[in-house]
């Protein structure tokens, strides 16, 4: 239960950590908070002779205001994240999920870039991504990319990023006027992965759904977008039997896997029941606030 | 490559040094090396919050940290609690409440509770069980542990914890 022999690299720029990710190619692997690195080299199933810690670049966190968009910093510690008033008031699904992550003292170093890299199909924030259609910036000596959140995750824990790539900011567009989310997720005890959680976010027209986006982790190799539900929502409305048709063609719709803490069939069902709850949520703060 | 760093950290005020290969964590370099056995090594894989403590103001694991990221770092364990014989007021609390038994999750169950506590004037019931729940206690239940952490909370707070839950 230690990390097997290796170096830690401590760059203190991006320039110089992106040099030292070039050089050091497959054998380094960068570290963020390491909340889920870390245990990954106790378990000795992550073996990189060569970690590149990004903790000590401080122009990796931050959380601008970009008029349209929230700009954050790949480094952002969740904590950070979900005590941030502009997050509160403008990407309100992104705090709410940010809450539900593991621990207090988890949330404490876990950054949003690391999150988002590590594309663990249990965690919160690729779900987020996908609702929101955040967009990821990533650099490398190469130069920069943009990648829509759609196109970023591929696989469990594998993403687009190349292997001299460091993902360094996440563009999350603010809500627009008239919408309301929701992020519901249930596991066995309070902090675990979810067993299945639902992103919800439904703008609203003359009290019609105009917009409606819902995302899955936590049932597949990947969090996904749950398209055909959105459909129903979009063309039915937000009533008891439009929710229910919807959260039914959520369940049909997700391929999750069996393992011990619960069968593909009964995370099926509870995807069932997180799409219903996270609609329900959803139409409840959207009569509240408007 | 692999070879030992010096390392300084101040630990509860006091400026230590000591050596450790990079690839140490941060609860080991504590225990092993500053000889600071306050903290406990529970999972060694951030789940049972034995080695919690304090980095720069706020609650981390000290198994999930390496030694070597701790340089210049500012942190508080169990051994800052008490001035002397004096227990800490959340100490004296976990002894009033019965909050513990074996003691074995008691260094970071504190730790969990002050920084909780201290960074929320608003907590709730349902808040300081759920920010609880990010320590793992096997023989006392929580039920001493709650009342300790609710007490604490309306000291420092100076009024008492709401019972309802305000983020539904």
């Amino acid at each position: 239960m230690k990390p097997p022999p290796l170096d830690i690299l401590s760059p203190s720029s991006l320039i110089e950590a992106l040099a030292l990710l070039s050089e050091h190619g497959d054998a380094a692997r960068p570290l963020a908070g390491g909340q889920s690195l870390v245990p990954l080299l106790n378990f000795r199933l992550s073996r990189p002779e060569i970690l590149i810690d990004l903790n000590r670049i401080s122009d990796l966190a931050f959380i601008k205001d970009g008029g349209d968009h929230i700009a954050i910093g790949a480094m952002t510690r969740e904590r950070t994240i979900e005590e941030n008033e502009l997050v509160r008031d403008q990407a309100p699904l992104l705090q709410e999920a940010t809450t539900q992550i593991a621990h207090l003292p988890i949330r404490s170093r876990g950054t949003i870039g690391g999150s988002l890299a590590n594309a663990d199909p249990a965690a919160e924030y690729p779900a987020v991504a996908l609702a929101l259609e955040i967009e990821l910036v990533t650099q490398s000596v190469r130069g920069e990319r943009r990648i829509k959140a759609a196109a970023f995750f591929e696989d469990v824990l594998t993403t687009a990023l190349e292997p001299d790539e460091l993902l360094t900011e996440i563009i999350v567009p603010k809500a627009p006027p008239g919408s309301s989310s929701a992020f519901v997720e249930i596991a066995r005890r309070h902090g675990d992965f979810a067993l299945a959680g639902v992103a919800a976010q439904i703008t609203f027209a003359n009290n019609a759904p105009a917009d409606v986006c819902l995302a899955v982790c936590g049932a597949g190799s990947t969090a996904s977008r749950l398209t055909t539900a959105e459909e129903i929502i979009l063309q039915d409305g937000v009533g008891v039997e439009a929710v229910k048709a919807a959260s039914a063609a959520a369940a049909a719709s997700v391929d999750p896997m069996s393992d011990l803490h619960a069968s593909a069939d009964y995370r099926r069902r509870l995807v069932g029941v997180m799409t219903t709850r996270a609609l329900e949520k959803v139409v409840q703060r959207a009569a509240v606030t408007s | 490559m692999t070879a030992s760093r010096t390392i300084s950290v101040s630990i509860n005020g006091e400026v230590l040094t000591g050596d450790a290969a990079p690839r140490m964590l941060l609860a080991d370099f504590l225990r092993d090396v500053l000889g600071k056995t306050g903290t406990h090594v529970g999972c060694e894989h951030g789940v049972c919050g034995a080695c919690t403590i304090i980095v720069d103001g706020v609650a981390a694991r000290s198994c999930l940290m390496f030694a070597v990221q701790a340089e210049g770092a500012d942190i508080k364990t169990v051994e800052g609690l008490a001035d002397g014989d004096d227990l800490h007021p959340l100490q004296k609390l976990f002894s009033e409440h019965r909050a513990l038994q074996c003691g074995y999750c008691t260094p970071g169950m504190l730790m969990t509770a002050i920084d909780l506590v201290e960074s929320n004037s608003s907590l709730t019931t349902e808040d300081i069980k759920v920010g609880m729940s990010a320590a793992l206690c096997r023989c006392t239940g929580y039920e001493g542990i709650i009342k300790a952490v609710t007490a604490y909370a309306e000291q420092v707070h100076g009024k008492p914890v709401r019972q309802e839950s305000d983020n539904g």
